[in-house]
């Protein structure tokens, strides 16, 4: 067993998913899955959201390159925070000191 | 689904040849021997359901445990048309003993390190990791001679694995690569699991009678043909994960192939058949 | 039914009652945009506003509905390794790898939210966080697994697809999704039934049995009758729950009521009866204890079903851990490269 741990280990970054079925036309999310890296995110979207589908295209992307348009009641106000896709945790880093948050 | 005597593989019509009887044996036995593999190891890699480490890998061991024992159906049902209609994929899995199963010993150990006392509970990643690679980069080579095999349904099952065989070689070396060059822990664990496992990998290169029949019929591979290149890819691998190869252990020479088995084939074999078999007649 | 255990108190959260606060001007107007979405049956999504107790108590029901699916695994995942033919075993290996599926896209819809998957397990490990009742009861016998399809996989179906207009877009999208996997899955469950039932005796009685001890627990699943259930009206008000937990015990008795017949089982409760005057059936009176005490920790299998949960989780941080350090090793080898 590990040793006693102080802080919460980091998790996995989280990506976003694409998918073209074979008739599609255009990439769709589908939704999110925790990766280490790119190759390991498309190698797991295969069998998280195209188990059933054959000859589909994957697209992955950090969620936290995605920067999304505001909504347009909000369009008046400027909020660094608001072109995010949403509001994960792990997009804001936060010093170590600060410990769990 | 018939009763639950032992299936005779070398019963035939009174019209066959010697040769053809020979061959129709030779068939089924090496057909047995490439379907227990499967089953074996589909039914180890099915136990991480639920206990996988993240729930990604639960997914992927779940597909490649799938893909496996998929494998082993269309194997079985093979030789079971060729057995006679008494017989069926289940009569094959889950009516035979220890004894007359012909997988790699390798497969059917626990997924625990040699020093564990084998209980399901300490199962460790990379055991299943190491032994899923070792068989997997065999098995690229295997199914890709079986695509020329004379038989052709097992060449065409030989086309559909070869495809399965390519994505598990490619789970499992990233994660061989993963482990051993990532943290401490996990090259010790994964180093720890290559000494135990490599030399049971010697009884892939044991040449059976059985094998060079099916080789110089044209139904198998030859397996010596494989040798160097597998342990070229081997050592590949390895490097790239910072692991050593363990000094060869030549006096290690499983023999599951030949239906001697370790102790732990019989507790794998009465757990998976023990429903099946307390109700012989039954149809599920 | 995943919204079965809202209504039991959390052990230190805020309060869901909306609470009178000085409220600025663009909030108020922030407030009625919403409730206007709501009326109009339209998405919330991520980056909107939403009231502060919408947020808190989707977060709650789509991560205890993810809990379920993972922990669900578990009762069916016991008969795997001993499936009494290689169809069964491979049906029940892609129904068990469907569920945790499901589990990983809800907790992707419940990360929109802001909290990570990380926090919602780590809940559920430290017992503050609720699965769906029913996975507390073990599985006994091979027929225990199709009477889980039949019956509470059933069960869910009809909870989820009123879901699937879930006013929050990820839940209802990933409930829809959810759903399209989810039919497979109970016709799997009733057609293993009914070749068992087609059986011999001892298949039959395997059968009968396993229905004789899911059948209560089942009913239990849709949660408190509506007069204990004070959230589900906010919860209804909001879009998160469309149909109430009565209506939908009630439409699920009608339904398996003849499937049973079908199966040739019978169902244990000798108060079952078809009531002409209502077009439904009547039952008998079901043991709000038990489901207390099983919600409340008390059920058959809760503590091992955590600790397996636990285990695994705890067992498997080497390997998580390993892998983080690989691909920083990786991204620092790339950038030496490139330098």
């Amino acid at each position: 067993m590990s040793s006693s741990v102080t802080k919460p280990l980091p998790e996995w970054p989280l990506y976003e998913v694409f998918i073209r079925g074979k008739q599609g036309l255009e990439h769709k999310h589908c939704g999110s899955l925790h990766a280490v890296d790119a190759a390991q995110a498309l190698q797991m979207a295969r069998h998280v959201y195209t188990r059933r589908q054959e000859g589909v295209s994957i697209w992955v992307v950090p969620s936290a390159a995605i920067s999304a348009s505001a909504p347009d009641d909000k369009a008046t106000l400027f909020d660094p925070a608001a072109d995010k896709i949403y509001r994960h945790p792990s997009f804001y880093a936060l010093p170590d000191e600060l410990g769990h948050m | 689904m018939g009763a639950a005597a032992r299936p005779e593989p070398t019963a035939v019509p009174a019209a066959d040849t010697p040769s053809a009887t020979l061959d129709r044996a030779t068939r089924i036995a090496y057909l047995l021997h490439l379907a227990d593999n499967a089953l074996v190891l589909g039914q180890r890699n099915a136990e991480w359901c639920g206990h996988g480490p993240v729930l990604e890998e639960d997914l992927a061991m779940a597909n490649i445990s799938l893909d496996l024992i998929g494998q082993a159906r269309l194997l079985y049902q093979h030789a079971a048309s060729e057995l006679g209609p008494d017989y069926s994929e289940d009569r094959l899995a889950y009516f035979r003993g220890p004894d007359e199963f012909r997988n790699y010993t390798l497969l059917e150990l626990p997924h625990t390190g040699p020093l564990a006392p084998g209980a399901r509970a300490d199962r460790d990643y990379a055991v299943t990791v190491v032994r899923n690679y070792l068989y997997s980069e065999l098995m690229l080579r295997v199914w890709h001679g079986l695509q020329h095999a004379s038989d052709t349904q097992l060449a065409a099952i030989a086309a559909r694995s070869l495809k399965e065989v390519r994505y598990h070689l490619r789970h499992s070396r990233d994660w061989l690569l993963r482990l051993g060059d990532g943290t401490p822990e996990s090259h010790r664990r994964v180093q720890t699991a290559l000494n135990h496992l490599l030399p049971y990998t010697n009884e892939f290169w044991l040449h059976t009678a059985l094998e060079q029949a099916a080789s110089a019929s044209g139904l198998g591979v030859d397996m010596a043909s494989l040798q160097a290149d597998w342990a070229v890819a081997v050592d590949a691998s390895l490097a790239s994960a910072s692991l050593q190869r363990p000094a060869a252990v030549a006096n290690r020479l499983p023999l599951g192939k030949q239906g001697q088995h370790s102790e732990h084939l019989s507790y794998l074999l009465a757990e998976m058949q023990s429903l099946a078999r307390a109700h012989p007649q039954a149809t599920w | 039914m995943y919204t079965q255990a809202m209504d039991v108190p959390e052990a230190a959260s805020p309060s869901l009652k909306v609470v009178a606060s000085p409220a600025s001007a663009e909030q108020t107007a922030q407030e009625q945009a919403f409730e206007q979405r709501i009326s109009a049956d339209q998405k919330i999504e991520p980056q909107d506003w939403m009231p502060a107790a919408y947020r808190h108590t989707l977060l709650r029901q789509i991560s205890q509905h993810a809990h379920s699916e993972i922990v669900g695994m578990l009762p069916e995942g016991n008969w795997i390794s001993r499936a009494p033919s290689l169809k069964r075993k491979a049906i029940l290996i892609a129904k068990v790898q469907d569920e945790c599926g499901h589990g990983l896209y809800l907790y992707s819809a419940a990360e929109t939210l802001g909290r990570s998957r990380d926090e919602m397990q780590s809940a559920l490990h430290a017992g503050r966080a609720k699965y769906s009742s029913i996975f507390n009861y073990p599985t006994l016998t091979w027929a225990d697994v199709g009477v889980i399809g039949w019956l509470v996989d059933g069960a869910a179906i009809m909870n989820q697809i009123p879901l699937c207009r879930c006013s929050y877009g990820p839940y209802a999208r990933a409930m829809i999704r959810v759903c399209k996997e989810e039919s497979f899955h109970q016709r799997q469950g009733y057609e293993c039934l009914l070749t068992m039932m087609r059986g011999t005796p001892e298949q039959r009685a395997m059968v009968q049995d396993a229905v004789n001890r899911w059948w209560w627990p089942v009913l239990q699943m849709f949660g408190p009758p509506d007069a204990d259930s004070p959230h589900s009206a906010q919860g209804m008000r909001w879009g998160i729950k469309r149909i109430s937990n009565d209506a939908l015990r009630q439409k699920f008795v009608d339904a398996t009521v003849p499937q049973a017949a079908i199966l040739g089982v019978t169902l244990p409760d000798p108060d079952l009866r078809w009531n002409e005057e209502r077009q439904g059936h009547d039952y008998g009176a079901i043991d709000w204890r038990e489901f207390w005490a099983v919600v409340g920790g008390q059920g058959p299998c809760n503590q091992e079903r955590l600790a397996t949960r636990v285990k695994a989780h705890e067992d498997g941080a080497w390997v998580r851990e390993a892998a983080l350090a690989h691909a920083a090793k990786q991204g620092a080898r790339a950038l030496a490269e490139a330098a």
